[in-house]
């Protein structure tokens, strides 16, 4: 998912080098209102030109922590500093900050023109200047032959790119995006993805964006800190997070996932044996787990990494089970197969599709074998 | 409530009055009277907005034109107290006398042109007044939480449930010499003297002011309730100081209640008559109370009314300019 994102040469994972100062440091930052605990104790470090995903559920606290950013809310508790400066009482229009608002919130009795150059006038932005800028900003964002337009006479996708230009004019160290996509149909918010993409990469600003959109995270991001309940329960790259994930949450979050409950019967430094009766074999897992043995544990494995079958594959001892095809669901490009487990279990399974068309094709109510490779199960303990 | 809104419960009251319209319909005076109304092209749609214009051509139209039909007469000392506008002579011929005099009366006397002015003076301010007043009270309750914001609307409606001469009276006993606040002062040794409040200007704009200012909180109200505040935020977030916002943001999304606020206080107190008389002194200069004096003090009708035409002709002049002024802020 995450192939398309080619690696910038100037990032070289800022977040891995000890000695790289954040950009944005949150430190323990409780938010509440009143005894409801938006954000729960966050801490997290952004890096300068970083792309940074918060991804989460609707009412996780995603926008209370990018609002204590931008400065409309105030924390409970915890710091926040930017590029090392403590930013507690300092005023939103004090903050090199500029914010993309899920609204967009544009001023609905100035045109386009006039909303691009709002914050420039705030600065006195001498008139030659203000008005250049404001006029190349409209013509990154394809907007020149709208400047005298009110946004109520743009579509959605026009005045979201008004409400980015106005964010972006002010050549702010930051970005915060809230949902910036959020109202757009499929295909404008996938080419609208990558505009972002060229244009953080333009202009080398800090994004930081919110989404509760999954596959979004996964294009935009450098990093993603997916949230749940108030809590930042993983940071981690795009692939981190996929091929990674620390916990049940995180790994059915982003992207489908088939989870086996189990117990460790068998392990060494470097691999381990589950045995699950959920998913009615053992699996082997190619390398060790920090779990204390015999603890409740869950395997997953996703979709796409398991092979299936209507012959046995070589090895049926380990990693392969059996079944029954209960729904094929074809989506073109891939099929996607439920498949009854003895256990009761439904796992799923999606594989490409390869080829137009076999008779060999495996069917409804087939007997099917599924087997994966012992790099595919991630072993998840909370 | 929004279109949608109002259109999805036109929808549920159609169909939950459709049985009762159906059986109303069978009644034998309605069915004679739609008949009738069919006969004359009135069905349906055509039907519904026929009435409010009758309403308004009944009890607004017919009552003008014969105001209009006065201002042109002269003032007789009979019963009623004006002369015919036309007469049917025995030999066929139809005389129309207009008597314009009346009219070059209100040009030629000071008395009338002064009142009117005054009464624009006084009504203008009063409505700057209410406007200073109402606003921060409109925003507060537009701000407040949505519990709060329903007592706070209640508690400016309220003075309604209470008549209206009544109120007024009521302020007499305020501003007297031996009034509550005189009174109050005098015992706390603030000053020597009663003020003298009651007939006065003074006396007058506290009249007005308290009178109207719920018609000017009101639409300032709707016009600050349906404003997004994340505008605000989002101009605090290009650097915009709060102060600034206010008159950049705020102020230009509220100009329709504005507007129609200022409106709803001008134009009823231009031709205010009850407060003057009850408030004001001998030289409060109002029109209302001039036509009052025209029409009752010296039964001259001819020229009452040619005032109140000639009122009716600058309301409607700041009726036109008012809808300009609407349709520009309204304009999004
Ligand atoms: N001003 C507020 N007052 C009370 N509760 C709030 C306020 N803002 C947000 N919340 C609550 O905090 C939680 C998190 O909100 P938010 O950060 O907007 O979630 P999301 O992740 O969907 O952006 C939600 O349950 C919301 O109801
Ligand atoms: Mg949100």
């Amino acid at each position: 998912m995450s192939e398309g994102k080619k690696p910038d040469p100037l990032m070289v994972a800022p977040w891995k080098d000890p000695a790289a100062t954040p950009y944005i440091r949150i430190q323990n930052v409780t938010k509440k209102f009143g005894d409801f605990v938006a954000v729960n104790n966050v801490s997290l470090n952004i890096y300068k030109q970083e792309l940074f995903c918060l991804l989460g559920g609707s009412g996780c606290g995603k926008s209370t922590l990018l609002r204590m950013l931008a400065g409309f809310e105030e924390p409970d508790g915890g710091q926040i500093f930017l590029d090392g400066q403590d930013m507690a009482g300092i005023a939103p229009y004090k903050r090199p900050v500029n914010m993309m608002f899920q609204s967009y919130a544009l001023f609905p009795h100035m045109n386009v023109e006039d909303n691009v150059a709002f914050g420039l006038k705030q600065d006195h932005t001498p008139k030659k200047e203000l008005w250049d800028r404001v006029k190349g900003m409209l013509e990154m964002v394809k907007l020149s032959g709208f400047a005298s337009r009110k946004p109520h006479q743009l579509s959605g996708g026009q005045r979201q790119r008004v409400a980015l230009a106005r964010a972006l004019v002010k050549q702010p160290k930051l970005l915060l995006l809230d949902e910036p996509l959020g109202a757009l149909d499929r295909k404008l918010r996938e080419s609208t993805q990558f505009e972002l993409m060229n244009i953080q990469e333009k202009l080398g600003v800090t994004f930081v964006v919110v989404t509760h959109d999954q596959e979004e995270a996964m294009t935009l991001a450098s990093r993603i800190g997916v949230m749940n309940l108030g809590q930042i329960v993983q940071v981690g790259t795009p692939t981190e997070i996929y091929e990674f994930p620390t916990s049940r949450f995180v790994a059915d979050f982003v992207g489908s996932v088939n989870m086996f409950d189990g117990r460790i019967t068998d392990e060494d430094n470097d691999y381990v044996r589950i045995s699950s009766e959920d998913a009615g074999c053992t699996i082997f897992i190619n390398h060790g787990v920090a779990a204390p043995p015999s603890a409740a544990l869950a395997v997953a494995i996703r979709p796409e990494k398991i092979a299936i079958s209507r012959s046995p594959p070589a090895n049926t001892q380990e990693n392969c089970t059996q079944g029954i095809v209960e729904d094929i669901a074809y989506m073109g490009d891939m099929s996607v197969f439920n498949v009854r487990l003895k256990s009761g279990k439904l796992a799923k399974v999606t594989q490409p599709n390869l080829v137009r068309h076999t008779d060999d094709a495996i069917h409804w109510d087939d007997h099917v074998f599924m087997s994966w490779h012992a790099a595919s199960g991630v072993v998840l303990t909370v | 409530m929004s279109r949608a809104g109002y259109l999805a419960l036109g929808d549920q009251l159609a169909t939950s009055a459709e049985p009762l319209i159906r059986n109303l319909v069978r009644l034998a005076p309605i069915r004679i009277l739609l008949n009738l109304f069919g006969r004359l092209g009135l069905r349906g749609r055509g039907l519904v907005i026929f009435l409010p214009y009758a309403w308004l051509a009944l009890f607004f139209l017919i009552p003008f034109v014969i105001v209009l039909k006065i201002s042109f007469a002269d003032q007789l000392i009979a019963r009623p107290p004006y002369s015919a506008l036309w007469e049917l002579s025995e030999k066929g011929y139809l005389t129309i006398k207009l008597n314009l005099n009346n009219y070059r009366f209100l040009i030629d006397d000071a008395l009338y042109w002064k009142a009117y002015l005054n009464s624009v003076k006084i009504a203008f301010v009063s409505a700057l007044i209410c406007l200073i007043v109402g606003y921060p009270m409109a925003y507060g309750m537009a701000r407040a939480d949505k519990a709060w914001r329903n007592i706070l609307l209640m508690l400016v409606i309220l003075p309604f449930w209470t008549s209206f001469l009544l109120r007024v009276y009521a302020w007499i006993g305020l501003l007297n010499n031996n009034g509550i606040i005189n009174n109050a002062l005098l015992g706390l040794g603030l000053i020597d003297q009663p003020i003298v409040m009651m007939k006065t200007d003074f006396a007058v704009y506290v009249g007005i002011v308290y009178s109207y200012l719920p018609f000017m909180i009101l639409p300032l109200f709707t016009a600050l309730e349906k404003m997004d505040v994340t505008l605000l935020e989002a101009a605090a977030d290009l650097g915009c100081k709060p102060l600034k916002a206010f008159f950049t943001i705020t102020i230009p999304l509220s100009m329709p209640g504005i507007i129609a606020g200022f409106s709803l206080v001008f134009i009823p107190a231009l031709g205010e008559f009850v407060i003057p008389d009850l408030l004001g002194g001998t030289d409060t200069l109002m029109i209302g109370h001039v036509l009052w004096n025209e029409f009752f003090s010296n039964r001259a009708w001819p020229v009452a009314s040619a005032v109140a035409i000639a009122m009716l002709l600058l309301v409607l002049v700041i009726l036109y300019l008012q809808s300009r002024f609407q349709r520009a802020a309204e304009a999004p």
